[in-house]
């Protein structure tokens, strides 16, 4: 199997995580454009998508610039989710799901067959909009999938478990009961240690289908910030609905719309041009709140 | 009187004879099986042909029984509800035909399972009327109603837990281990409990198999006679067993009762409980 | 689907078990073809229905007096069973208050749960001597029509019941809408959409009663005849080999093959077909 690794060294390695905190914290965050054209990290052409012989998606091409934020909105039904799925072969998992066209990741082709799959989805962590909190303790739920991955010794675990709980500012709120069933979380945290979950296995990219949708709006503001913060470290590719969360937080943003009952991307540009100044009539209207 | 009217007293008066009939069929068994039970009767051995004495040998001699089905079929039951479920889609040939097996195997009279299992466990595999013989034949009953809750358990595990767990890229094999089945637990064990029920209750496919010897078994290989098998012995075959017949049909029917219940409540509130938070 | 090293091993022992499982069927057949092979060999299959009674060791195989007991008994059994089963669905579903409707079920489920044993023990100490006292010897088709019905009742009942729960719910509230009666709802609108699902469950039942051993083994008597009235005593297919398994040899054993054979062949004909009708009214719903 052909690894797709961005860079040995982005490996979760053990050593790695022995370094001090402040190496998680970040330069100054901003919204809007980015100062220069970053480097291409997905480069999608001619993408399309079909649940049995209905057509999701049609003939989207995009690129995905490695490190900032990039938001796809749209009406429901328009493919974005399947898309993000697409990214990490989470469409491998569904029945009947044929997809067609080409995504070079890192120069790669993503959908070449001999890929290793499970290396991928580490280096691609994915969010869903429904936290999916696995029937275990919060500490166990960050555990396991490390574990998985070969990383036993229990000092090293707990450091990691310890870090991105405090990356996504839920150390605080559970310290005391880290045993404690998942489940008796809230909304938010069940959230945020999804986020945690995905974050231990140190990834690249970072799909996120939106993450707020399902929770109340201080949960979500909570979250917002948390991936605000994410942005640089890592590349996050976020589906939403709320179109001011994603002029808030969004460097690129793509818009899809259902046209011939497959969705497809109208317009894709840098955040401000598209909600600001857009092209296409459609997105005009989408954006000002006229249509959708 | 309208045909309304009619028909919602034809009802009521149906439903009133059903209950009547059945809670009559209930006080009988009980009423006639209470006078012989003791707690002694749980633990002597029969004598004179099961006219006196109790049912020591043949409670051990079910237990064996129902222990060697259930160590054959939950493994296999578990695997192949596995495939079905995790391993290929609802369309795929191979899991059409593995279904379309286990529904004739469901719908086969427990009389044949009585003479496949005389002719292939007794005699071609040469284990002759044994406990194993019997156990393995309601194994292969059992294996149906077993594949069928656990798929259903499986299934019932939200398809979220898969996508998340492929996303935090785990293999299946780990996802099933440290999630799936556990998710599941309770939907698989209420299904065990429902497969021990149903063979519990079974007789036909016993008398030529495990065979109708009352001793105490010294191992599974010595033959063993069931508590259902001794219900029936007693009441055709010996005279004057009715009223030991009796205390054994009111021993079996609490045994199931509880094995019963215990699987319902499993399968209706505790996976209940714990898939309804997500 | 791509699989990592792990989950291909693991796939491959699963298929190997669900191919163990799937196989326990052909095995039945293949051991029940095999053991009466020996007499199919020698004897037309025509001789079972034409010969002149059923004497093994006299080389006569007449299977038709069993095969009539075991039809008229289930035939018998269903026309008492179907009409209350069905009735005991609506009752639960439409009629009863809630607190009764579940106390009723719960009833229902337990006896489903009674093991065929015990239904047959309670024929021949409580069942046969009153069926005795309005005409000897007690033991009889009668009796045996009596206790299977109560046997398969509990089926058809939670079986009908479960065919009406998947009636959406929205036709009882439409036809209500138009002041339809209650009668009329279920008469007009609910049992024609669950017709598929009654059928089918009404098959299944029979299947049951057809292969139903022990409590007619207990309480029919088992005299090799035709029966000539409601009181006589008969024996059935599934008795038959149930009673001359322990001593029967050579051809004898193998004619008893014979007869589970055709057993089974009904069996699966009858669950076949239910099977069918039950994706039929699944299909009916869906669209």
């Amino acid at each position: 199997m052909k690894p797709l690794f961005i860079d040995s060294k982005m490996r979760l390695d053990p050593a790695e995580h022995k370094v001090p905190n402040d190496s998680y914290t970040l330069g100054p965050i901003q919204a809007g454009e980015p100062c220069c054209i970053p480097k291409t990290l997905f480069s999608i052409k001619n993408l399309s998508l079909h649940y049995g012989t209905k057509p999701a998606l049609k003939n989207v091409s995009l690129d995905i610039y490695e490190g900032c934020i990039t938001a796809l909105i749209g009406p429901s039904g328009c493919g974005k989710t399947s898309f993000l799925s697409t990214l990490n072969r989470l469409t491998d998992m569904l029945p009947d799901c044929k997809v067609t066209g080409d995504i070079q990741f890192n120069g790669n082709d993503l959908r070449d067959p001999s890929v290793d799959v499970l290396g991928l989805r580490r280096d691609i962590g994915m969010i869903f909009q429904k936290p999916v909190p696995f029937l275990l303790s919060i500490r166990r739920n960050i555990e396991l999938p490390l574990r998985e991955h070969g990383i036993t010794k229990q000092s090293e675990v707990d450091s990691i478990v310890q870090q991105v709980l405090q990356d996504v500012g839920l150390w605080e709120e559970v310290k005391d009961r880290l045993e404690s069933s998942a489940l008796a979380l809230s909304g938010g945290q069940q959230q945020r240690l999804c986020i945690a979950r995905a974050l231990a296995l140190k990834p690249k990219v970072l799909l996120m289908d939106e993450p707020c949708s399902a929770l109340d709006p201080i949960s979500s503001a909570v979250v917002e910030d948390l991936i605000t913060s994410l942005r640089g470290r890592y590349t996050v590719i976020i589906v939403t609905h709320n179109l001011a969360q994603a002029k808030r937080i969004a460097n690129y943003a793509g818009f899809f719309w259902v046209s011939d009952r497959a969705g497809c991307l109208i317009e894709f540009g840098q955040c401000k041009q598209v909600f600001e100044a857009p092209v296409h009539e459609l997105t005009a209207a989408y954006v000002d709140g006229s249509r959708g | 009187m309208s045909t309304n009217t009619l028909a919602t007293c034809l009802i009521w008066l149906a439903a009133l004879f059903v209950t009547a009939v059945f809670v009559c069929l209930l006080a009988d068994i009980i009423s006639q099986g209470l006078t012989g039970l003791s707690w002694s009767y749980l633990i002597e051995p029969p004598q004179d042909a099961g006219r006196a004495g109790g049912i020591g040998s043949i409670i051990v001699s079910t237990g064996l029984i129902l222990l060697v089905a259930i160590a054959t079929s939950a493994p296999l039951g578990l695997a192949t509800a596995i495939l079905l479920t995790e391993f290929s889609t609802q369309k795929s040939t191979f899991a059409q035909f593995v279904e379309r097996s286990l529904d004739v195997l469901s719908g086969i009279p427990s009389i044949i399972f009585g003479l496949f299992g005389n002719a292939f466990f007794c005699i071609y595999l040469g284990l002759g009327f044994s406990i194993l013989s019997g156990g393995l034949t309601l194994a292969c009953m059992a294996l149906p109603i077993l594949i069928r809750t656990a798929t259903e358990g499986l299934r019932a595990v939200p398809n979220d837990y898969r996508l998340s767990a492929a996303a935090l890229s785990m293999t299946r094999t780990s996802a099933l281990i440290h999630l799936l089945v556990p998710a599941a637990t309770p939907a698989l064990v209420a299904g065990l409990m429902l497969g021990i029920g149903r063979a519990g209750a079974e007789t036909a496919a016993l008398i030529f198999t495990s065979g109708y010897v009352d001793r105490m078994p010294d191992s599974v290989m010595d033959s063993g006679r069931a508590l259902s098998v001794h219900i029936y012995d007693l009441s055709m075959n010996v005279a004057g067993g009715d009223a030991k017949a009796n205390s054994a049909a009111l021993v079996l029917i609490i045994l199931l009762f509880v094995i019963n219940s215990v699987s319902s409540f499993l399968a209706n509130h505790w996976m209940h409980k714990r898939i309804i938070h997500l | 689907m791509s699989l990592s090293h792990t989950d291909q091993n693991l796939s491959l022992i699963l298929q190997l078990c669900a191919l163990i499982a799937a196989a326990v069927v052909l095995l039945i057949l293949v051991f029940l073809l095999s053991e009466s092979w020996p007499v199919l060999q020698h004897v037309s299959v025509w001789r079972f229905f034409s010969d002149d009674a059923w004497h093994p060791a006299q080389d006569l195989y007449n299977i038709t007096p069993m095969l009539s007991a075991t039809l008229l008994s289930t035939l018998g059994a269903l026309l008492l069973s179907t009409p209350l089963g069905i009735a005991s669905a609506l009752f639960t579903r439409y009629y009863a208050p809630p607190a009764l409707a579940a106390w009723y079920r719960r009833l229902i489920e337990l006896l489903a749960g009674i093991p065929s044993v015990v239904y047959g023990l309670w024929g021949l100490t409580t069942l046969a001597p009153l069926v005795g006292q309005l005409h000897p010897p007690g033991v009889s088709l009668l009796t045996a029509i009596l206790v299977l019905a109560l046997m398969i009742l509990p089926t058809i009942a939670l079986t009908v019941d479960s065919a009406l729960r998947a009636v959406p719910v929205a036709y009882h509230h439409s036809a209500a809408a138009l002041g339809l009666s209650r009668w009329a709802i279920i008469k007009n609108i609910i049992l024609p959409a669950a017709h598929s699902g009654i059928t089918s469950s009404v098959m299944l039942a029979a299947g049951r009663a057809i292969g139903e051993t022990m409590a007619v083994l207990m309480v029919a008597g088992n005299v090799v005849q035709h029966p000539h009235s409601l009181f006589a005593s008969v024996r059935t297919l599934t008795a038959n080999i149930a009673l001359e398994m322990s001593y029967a040899m050579g051809d004898h054993r193998a004619a008893l093959f014979v007869a589970g054979l055709a057993l089974m062949l009904m069996v699966l004909l009858l669950v076949s077909s239910a099977e069918l009708f039950k994706r039929r009214s699944l299909c009916l719903q869906i669209h």
